[in-house]
């Protein structure tokens, strides 16, 4: 059998010295109306055959589509090196680093993105990692609502809809009231969202860039917030963060980010990576695992596992979280991201994407009937409205090799028409110029 | 060893940065960026590659080391498995792109993947249906205690706690009272759950039990049909923790013998690798009763072969996940499952339960082990005696790693004092298990004859025993 290396005569050996006489002994502890019935699973295949079958299901996947697919996950070049260093199996074949000494370097690397973290969003402290971007601000909100005892969440309507359908369903049970502010044409109702806030509530929270794709600062809000009590929890766009005004410029309590922008993959949905950080004060709360620097008995710098006493297996069911297995790996590839990127390489990558979207979209305005859903700033994605609707346009065009973005109405009614469009250094001009082509003809023949 | 921010120098190009680029923003008025960049490691490739190299010598691993760390289940991850995850039309693909009109058909093979591991799963546990969306074993708890909830709201059922017996895993009571439940924790007898104990605490307030079976001290809950009848006698449900599936693989089913939801851990039971703490998978089963609640989206099988997500549950709990979990993980463990098949899945369990019955029967004359009787994929053995000498398990565990051995998990389950849980898994040589039980037999000898010494320990790592009460003071978290 494939990977157990016992041979028969070693098994023969080792159930002597156990004292038993079969195999089958070893499970006389299972009653035998609880032993299996059925076990109807295909006999295995040689490792050539798997392969095979496995690169035959890839290959009715698409990989030639040309796609201003965004929507908070961005297809951003890779570093080669990033990935092969965390193929290293010393990482990726070891568990959580419990025993301290065997497990430096999983611990030093994970203390490196801790720092890499506080210091790209300009807050006091980060975690290990969470499983993703959404269960990042649901971890956030629970340490507002366990900080303040509060049972409000006020939530802006641009904050991904993916993340908050997520949250609805995380608190089904816990007795929050979460409270939505609409948007205004794909803006965050900032007054609205002033008004929203009181005394009574948890937190705030926001993203930026938007859903749709603008810039905001909402130092104004946090200040706000800070008088009132509320912890604000900001939702940021990682690598557009070596460039945006930062959460801790804005005076976030709290700062979160789906962090596959940093050299993971797109991989049809995850591995994905959950940064958190937040400011001193909240670092009692902060959930999942933490990194910290001591030292060894010869006075040595050393990293352990710290503040331990928050977590699931020392405070069970009073733990400020449930998280055990999280998204190291995913960690240590985005700190080898960053290192190689540099402050510089991430920012000309931030700057040359948000380029390509302000040039896409004056291109894309210049065809009648085309207009920006509005007019703030906005990075390198941004909301388009068509004179059709945008579902059908991109089923059009996608059976030509083009995916022109996301249609809005996914998740916003009265949206059918809106477009979103997302750009990465990865496309060129050309690629706008194809895509722009595309839309025109489309409208054209729709009598536009 | 320096930290990467230490070996930085300013103005050191990156080779990912053009020269001749400028940083100028045109789009964004100033007060929407940031004051200065952010203080990030200037470095080259070369020293970049350098660190993490030294880095990674500075960690054990499967591959580099035996790593019996119990309801751990560190077994080989087959490199075949790192490859197939790779193949760029797997991680190239967004996932919103099924969600988009006609593009469902360029993800065939993605969606194949899940709809094909869900059937295996079932398949390997006797449920009816699975959602592969939870991204971690204690992802998977919260997951089936929402369903729990899900189900007996919908019956009109007032139920308000959820029964964990104190040998289970050690994240369910904080999952299940995140999904909003009470813990009710009842005490093991004989190592097992004591269905007396049960019945004391059983009323119709009980909305399910989560069971770890085998428990965490490798143990079979021979009571489980009791268990199982009582509880459902309430209308409570029964969780299963799959995290030592292991042991039982194609042994017994949870779903035929009564469990209504299980989670599995994908990193434990089906070889994919753990990541120095992730990312993991941990998929959720459900029988008839409670597929009505498991989370969207779903990939359902069209009658002409073809792929789609379906939305359309009014019933589901909704979205635990962004999109469809931990695709990469997943991907590895189906190439695992259809590596082993039927065969190699029975041996799986029988050579991993040979294992740890050997070792526990190598080192019984030599430690204390409370549950001495044929154990399941792990055993747990206590260090009270060594304890004496002021030896205790932690001193044990850091003088393994001086052996090159990694530790057993120690001081869990908390029902057992100065515990070490063992676990070998069924890809460890017999030599290799050799090995360990006499680096084990010296060091116990040691902590006889010379007891400071082995409290002295580790002194072949990279650093010597680490102050972690320091740590939590100094609370230095990022430099």
């Amino acid at each position: 059998m494939p990977y157990i290396p016992h041979t028969l005569q070693q098994q023969k050996e080792m159930l002597e010295v156990i004292g038993i006489g079969s195999m089958e002994d070893l499970f006389k502890d299972i009653p035998r109306d609880l032993r299996a019935g059925n076990f109807h699973i295909p006999p295995g295949k040689s490792e050539m055959e798997v392969t095979e079958y496995i690169r035959k299901l890839a290959s009715f996947n698409s990989t030639g589509l040309k796609s201003f697919l965004g929507a908070g996950f961005y297809d951003h070049y890779i570093p080669a090196a990033g990935p092969a260093l965390v193929s290293r199996s010393e990482f990726y074949t070891a568990y959580t680093p419990y025993q301290a000494e065997a497990s430096q370097g999983s611990l030093q690397a994970l203390f490196e993105y801790q720092s890499a973290m506080c210091r790209l969003l300009n807050m006091d402290f980060a975690n290990a990692s969470v499983y993703d971007g959404g269960t990042a601000i649901y971890e956030a909100m629970m340490m507002a609502v366990r900080q303040n005892k509060r049972k409000r969440i006020i939530i802006s309507a641009d904050l991904s809809p993916i993340y908050q359908a997520m949250l609805s369903c995380y608190t089904k049970n816990l007795h929050l009231e979460l409270k939505v502010i609409d948007h205004n044409h794909g803006l965050a109702a900032v007054q609205d969202l002033e008004k929203a806030i009181d005394e009574d509530c948890a937190a705030l929270i926001v993203q930026n860039p938007s859903f749709f794709g603008n810039i905001f600062d909402y130092s104004d809000l946090f200040s706000k917030c800070r008088e009132l009590g509320i912890i604000s929890i900001i939702s940021v766009y990682p690598l557009l963060q070596s460039v945006l005004k930062t959460p801790g410029e804005m005076g976030a309590d709290i700062a979160v980010a789906e962090g596959q922008s940093l050299g993971l993959p797109l991989s049809f949905g995850g591995p994905y990576l959950g940064i958190m950080t937040c400011t001193r004060k909240l670092i009692r709360q902060m959930p999942g695992r933490i990194v910290g620097r001591t030292k060894d008995t010869q006075s040595r710098a050393g990293y352990v596992l710290t503040l331990q006493t928050r977590e699931q297996h020392i405070r069970r069911e009073k733990a400020t979280s449930n998280i055990c297995s999280n998204q190291s790996l995913c960690a240590l590839q985005a700190l080898a991201y960053i290192c190689l990127m540099g402050p510089e390489g991430l920012s000309q990558t931030a700057l040359k994407s948000m380029d390509l979207a302000h040039y896409a979209a004056s291109k894309l305005t210049s065809i009648e009937g085309v207009e920006l859903l509005n007019n703030a700033p906005f990075g390198n994605e941004f909301a388009l409205k068509l004179p059709i609707n945008a579902y059908d346009l991109i089923g059009d065009m996608v059976r030509e090799g083009y995916v022109p973005g996301f249609p809005l109405s996914r998740y916003y009614k009265d949206m059918e028409n809106c477009l979103l469009v997302a750009c990465t250094e990865k496309v060129s001009q050309q690629d706008i110029g194809v895509l722009c082509e595309l839309i025109r003809g489309k409208l054209n023949e729709n009598n536009f | 060893m320096k930290t990467i921010f230490e070996q930085s120098v300013n103005g050191r190009l990156s080779p990912f940065q053009k020269d001749n680029e400028g940083t100028d923003n045109n789009f964004l008025p100033g007060e929407l960026t940031r004051k200065s960049p952010p203080d990030l490691p200037q470095m080259s490739e070369l020293d970049v590659v350098r660190h993490f190299t030294k880095l990674s010598r500075r960690n054990f691993g499967v591959d580099s080391n035996f790593y019996p760390l119990g309801s751990c289940t560190m077994k080989y991850n087959p490199k075949f498995m790192e490859q197939v995850a790779q193949l760029p039309a797997f991680t190239e693909l967004h996932p919103l792109l099924p969600q988009l009109k006609g593009a469902g058909l360029y993800t065939q093979g993605a969606l194949e993947v899940i709809y094909d591991l869900e059937d295996l799963l079932c398949r390997i546990t006797g449920m009816d249906a699975y959602t592969l969306q939870p991204m971690a074993g204690a992802h998977g708890e919260l997951t089936g205690a929402m369903l729990m909830a899900a189900y007996h709201h919908k019956k009109g059922n007032h139920k308000t706690k959820i029964i964990v017996p104190d040998s289970a895993h050690g994240t369910n009571p904080s999952s299940a009272a995140i999904a909003g439940y009470d813990v009710l924790t009842i005490k093991s007898r004989d190592g097992i759950i004591d269905p007396s104990a049960l019945k004391d605490v059983l009323d119709d307030q009980v909305a399910g039990i989560m069971m770890t079976c085998p428990n965490t001290l490798g143990l079979f809950e021979t009571h489980l049909s009791e268990i199982v009848d009582l509880i459902h006698s309430v209308d409570g449900l029964l969780y299963y923790d799959g995290a030592n599936l292991n042991a039982v693989l194609g042994r017994m089913l949870p779903g035929e013998v009564g469990f209504d939801v299980v989670h599995l851990n994908l990193h434990k039971t089906f070889g994919t690798p753990h990541g120095s703490g992730g990312p993991g998978s941990g998929p959720v089963g459900v029988n008839k009763k409670l597929e009505p609640f498991l989370p969207i989206s779903r990939v359902v099988r069209l009658d002409d072969g073809q792929f789609f997500l379906k939305y359309d549950y009014p019933d589901s709990i909704g979205y635990i996940a962004p999109f469809y979990g931990n695709f990469a993980v997943m991907l590895k463990a189906y190439a695992y499952i259809l590596r082993l098949g039927r065969e190699g899945l029975l041996r799986v369990s029988e050579n991993a339960v040979l294992s740890a019955n050997y070792l526990r029967k190598k080192l019984e004359n030599h430690l204390h082990i409370p549950y001495n009787r044929t154990c399941m994929h792990e055993f747990v053995a206590s260090a009270v005696n060594q304890a004496e000498k002021g030896v205790r398990a932690v001193d044990i565990a850091k003088a393994l790693l001086d052996k090159g051995h990694y530790a057993p998990t120690v001081y869990f389950p908390l029902i057992v004092k100065e515990c070490l849980m063992i676990e070998p898994t069924e890809t460890e040589s017999r030599e290799t298990l050799d090995t360990f039980v006499d680096d084990f037999i010296e060091i116990l000898k040691q902590a006889e004859e010379n007891p400071e010494f082995v409290k002295g320990s580790p002194q072949n790592t990279p650093v010597t025993r680490l102050d972690e009460v320091l740590a939590a003071r100094n609370m230095k978290l990022c430099i």
